[in-house]
């Protein structure tokens, strides 16, 4: 109450906060990373375009790990289970995390996610985020690096376009490779170079499902990040 | 539009606050979003106006401060231009974000009977 002139209008008290509004994310996302480094399982939130080739990079990724590491995935998927589908048939435990409406994973979801998943017998957890460049990049979902699949299909500069999303990865994944031929305004160099201003550190793979194209150097990062720190490929100033 | 689940977060901790402290309405909320912070003002503001309904914050308004992005060498502390390589120039290090990620809320005004 106002007791300084009388008048009984109660009183309005500033109160300061300075808080990431995502505060509760951010101790979720703590928690699942706390799981996953007491199991010793390697996490990796998968990010991209719808049709970027998330799934079908996972798909390659277990043909290519087959008899040395065992995949699990949890795929958030607006509507269907039709990647997990997939990734289920390509050998890897997986899991859709339904999302209805949401364009993003948070870390309350992949959590509950877990539940449904036997997670513990895995080496690898790929998170299939939801095919998005904007929303997911701002939760973290626990896990040990973010890794964005870019198509050579989607042009030049998708990361200036998108420079959260890129400026979030620990690694880029430039996949389709083998469709550049059929792109005659496609070049690889102009990605790389888009990267480098958004990226501080910026690293990348180019990749291809297809024809196994870069497989063996991103199963060498994959190697690298569960046992220390990954070698990258580095973009040369021009 | 994660914006919708920012403000679904934003309000329950402004409710909480409320509630610790018994206040019977919230004036004014003051926000900073950072330039790549990836959340959209106008997105967040039309959240704000359709979620703050029968919450604490009814009557609230939400003062959003924008931060813009700014790169700097961590080494020499020089400028990086927007657009260019984020590498220091002459040190050959990465740049450091030194602000514009920002998603934070700064301040509740609230009624205290």
């Amino acid at each position: 109450m106002c007791d300084t002139c009388g008048c009984g209008d109660p009183e309005v008290v500033p109160f300061d906060v300075h808080e990431n509004i995502l505060a509760g994310n951010e101790r979720a996302a703590a928690h699942n990373r706390e799981h996953f480094r007491q199991r010793h399982v390697t996490a990796i939130n998968l990010m991209g375009s719808p049709g970027a080739g998330k799934t079908a990079v996972l798909e390659a990724t277990a043909r290519m790990l087959a008899g040395r590491h065992q995949l699990g995935a949890l795929a958030g998927d607006l509507a269907t289970d039709n990647d997990a589908d997939r990734l289920r048939k390509a050998g890897i435990i997986a899991k859709s995390i339904t999302t209805g409406s949401a364009c993003h994973l948070d870390a309350a979801m992949v959590h509950r996610g877990l539940h449904d998943l036997p997670w513990r017998d895995v080496d690898y957890l790929c998170i299939e985020n939801v095919g998005n460049l904007v929303c997911p990049a701002i939760y973290d979902l626990g896990q040990d690096a973010n890794v964005v699949a870019l198509s050579v299909t989607e042009g030049v500069d998708k990361p200036l376009k998108y420079p959260v999303m890129f400026m979030k990865a620990d690694l880029v994944l430039i996949t389709k490779m083998d469709l550049l031929p059929y792109l005659p305004d496609v070049r690889s160099e102009a990605i790389v170079d888009a990267l480098g201003r958004v990226m501080p550190r910026p690293r990348y793979i180019c990749v291809s499902a297809v024809t196994g194209e870069g497989m063996d150097r991103w199963a060498g990062w994959l190697e690298q990040l569960r046992t220390g720190q990954p070698r990258y490929e580095v973009v040369h100033q021009p | 539009m994660h914006e919708y689940s920012i403000v679904e977060a934003l309000l329950t901790r402004v409710d909480a606050e409320a509630r610790a402290r018994g206040a019977t309405a919230v004036h004014r909320l003051t926000v900073r979003i950072g330039e790549l912070s990836g959340v959209e003002i106008d997105l967040l503001a039309t959240a704000f106006a359709t979620f703050r309904d029968r919450t604490i914050c009814a009557r609230a308004d939400l003062d959003v401060r924008t931060v813009a992005a700014a790169w700097t060498c961590p080494l020499c502390g020089q400028s990086i231009g927007r657009g260019a390589m984020l590498q220091c120039p002459r040190c050959g290090v990465p740049a450091r974000l030194a602000q514009g990620d920002e998603i934070v809320l700064d301040r509740i005004e609230m009624e205290v009977p």
